[in-house]
This record gives structure tokens, sequence and C-alpha cells, in this order.
């Protein structure tokens, strides 16, 4: 009995360190989640969204892309707003989290599979990126990866509603460079997550198949397009070259 | 006005479907071998979307952004810190877009 309350409290705390440890991590790339919430916020209230579609659209779609496109959508007038075209954009460009949650597979034994797909709605590209980061680093866990779902997905609650309450007060983020954030993040994580050569050959062709794609085809199935095109590169380079 | 039953339904649809799609990606590679060509191909995937996600903003010929990609990089190799290279970024291509501006 006693030994039992000792590992469930150690894996309590070892939950509650991991969870922390990943809200800590994600810090740098909320703050790029934060200067996108601040502008949706603005931008929705432009499109005739009230405050509480705010809240109910950040709270529950939680897909910042989408979000943004859903707004060239929106109509003000209840009677004229295209309920299927929003939600055929939402899933043609969340698309890519296909590619995204499945690589989390390494967190989850195969018989929870079924309560971490749960827990994917919580994922953003951002708290992805820096959760494979730490992944490839040897370590990563479920809670790391919760710990900075939850900051992001807070945080993108919070600035959503502040945009849309201080409406055009804001300034717009490119005035400050604040919009090379984003840029520079996935740069970042990108060059965290070289392991030696055999990362050219597939960074290089996901980088030019995702710019030809991105001038061929809208939207952005740039990523889905390079992501796919650059891993199966990789794949077929490996088993060209025996390793597994 | 607080919302409407047109909007409830976009909004509800919106979170279905997005919600569907990140559980599946999930559902499916838990199907996958794992081991071989389908665990190489999916050992590549993080690398090669962040290079996708990067790649297409950087090649659109603006050099202010091409400087601060470069400042960026430098930055977090030499100091391994995400925040000090993004905040160093985002000032670079600041000043860069003042200077080529002016």
């Amino acid at each position: 009995m006693a030994w039992a309350m000792q590992t469930t409290l150690s894996n309590g705390t070892r939950f509650a360190d991991q969870f922390f440890a990943g809200a800590r991590a994600c810090i740098p790339v909320v703050l790029s989640v934060a200067a996108y919430g601040m502008v949706w916020g603005v931008l929705a209230r432009g499109a005739g969204l009230s405050q509480l579609e705010v809240l109910l659209m950040s709270g529950l779609v939680f897909a910042g892309s989408a979000q943004f496109v859903a707004l060239d959508l929106w109509t003000a007038t209840p009677a004229t707003l295209p309920i299927g075209p929003l939600i055929l954009a939402a899933l043609v460009i969340n698309l890519r989290y296909l590619l995204l949650t499945a690589t989390l597979r390494p967190l989850f034994r195969p018989d929870q599979t079924g309560r971490g797909a749960l827990m994917m709605g919580i994922v953003s590209d951002e708290t992805w990126a820096m959760t494979m980061l730490e992944m490839q680093q040897g370590r990563g866990t479920i809670a790391f990866l919760l710990g900075g779902g939850v900051l992001a997905y807070v945080c993108w609650l919070l600035t959503t509603l502040l945009g849309f309450m201080l409406g055009s007060a804001i300034a717009d983020p490119a005035t400050y460079g604040l919009d090379f954030a984003f840029t520079a993040t996935f740069l970042v994580l990108l060059l965290g997550m070289w392991k030696g050569k055999a990362d050219l050959l597939p960074w290089a062709v996901a980088a030019l198949s995702a710019t030809i794609a991105s001038h061929l085809v809208p939207g952005n199935w740039y990523v889905l397009i390079g992501g796919l095109a650059g891993s199966l590169a990789g794949a077929i380079a490996d088993s060209v070259r025996h390793v597994d | 006005m607080w919302t409407s039953p047109q909007a409830l339904a976009a909004i509800l649809g919106m979170a279905l479907v997005s919600f569907a799609v990140k559980a599946l990606g999930l559902l499916l590679a838990n199907r996958l071998p794992r081991h071989g060509f389908a665990a190489a191909w999916l050992r590549h995937v993080p690398g090669a979307v962040l290079a996708s996600l990067v790649a297409p903003a950087l090649a659109t010929g603006n050099p202010a952004e091409l400087i601060a990609a470069l400042a960026t990089g430098l930055v977090y190799w030499r100091s391994r810190s995400l925040l000090l290279a993004m905040a160093l970024g985002v000032l670079t291509v600041y000043l860069a877009r003042l200077a080529l501006a002016g």
C-alpha cells in the first residue's frame, strides 16, 4: 500500500514536472501565437463576429490558419453565412495535421492511442514542433506536449479576445517585424532538428517542392505537399542505403 | 447580438472536422508498421514539414527576410537559445526593412 502510494505520488510529480517543462519550453513559440491571436481578434471584429463567436471559435476550433481563412468567408448577416464552405475550408486547411499528429506516435503505447487521439485537439503547429525537438533529443512525453498545448490554448483564447476588444487600436504586427516571429520560430526549430547529412536531401526536396507548390496551388497545400515529398525522399534514400 | 444558429452550426462543424483530422493522424499512424519503410518515412516527416513551413516565406525574394533568417540562424547556432534567436531575428527584420525602405 505504502509503495503503491509512493509510485502514484512519484508518477504524479513526474507528470507535473514534465507538464511545466513543456509549458516553459513553449514560452518563446507562444509569443508568436500571441501576436497572431491579437491580429485574428482585430480582423474577427472587422469581419462581423460577435464576442461570443470569437470565444467559441477560438475555444472549439483552435486552429489559427483555419480561423484566418474563415474570416474571408464570414458574413455579418446569419442568413448568408456559407456554413458548408466554412467547414470544408477548415477541413482542407487542417489536413496537414494528419502528418503532424502521426509523428507523435512514439509518445503513446499502442494501447494508449485511443486516449491519445482525444488529446490531439490541443496540438498546434508551434507546440507540436517544440515537442518534436524534445523527442529528437531523447526526451519528450505526453505531459510535455500537454503543458505546451494548454499554454498555447489559453494564450490563443486570451489574445484573440483581447484583439477583438482593443480592435484597431493594435498596430499591424508587420510594422514591428513581428510577422517574422513565425518564420524565425520554425527556422530555429528546423535547425535544432539537424542530425547529420542524411537530413540534407529530405529537407532540400521539402523546401523546393513547398516553394514551387506555394506558387502554383492556392491556400496552404504547400505544407502537405512539401512535407510528403521531403519525407518520402528521405525514406527512399534510407532504403537505398539500407539503414533502418 | 450574441450569436445565431447558422454561426453556431458553422463553428461546431469547423471544430468537428479540425479535431477529426488531428485525431485521425495519430490513429492512422498507429496502424503503420513500426519498422522498415513506413517507420523511416514517419521519422523524416517533422523535418520535411518544418522545411516546408519556412522555405516559401524565405523564397519570396525579399532581402530583409533573408538577412533576418541568416541572423536568426547564426544567433541560434552560437547561443542555442530559441528566444534570443527569435528576438534578434524580429529586430533584424525590423531594422533591415527600415534600411532597405529608406
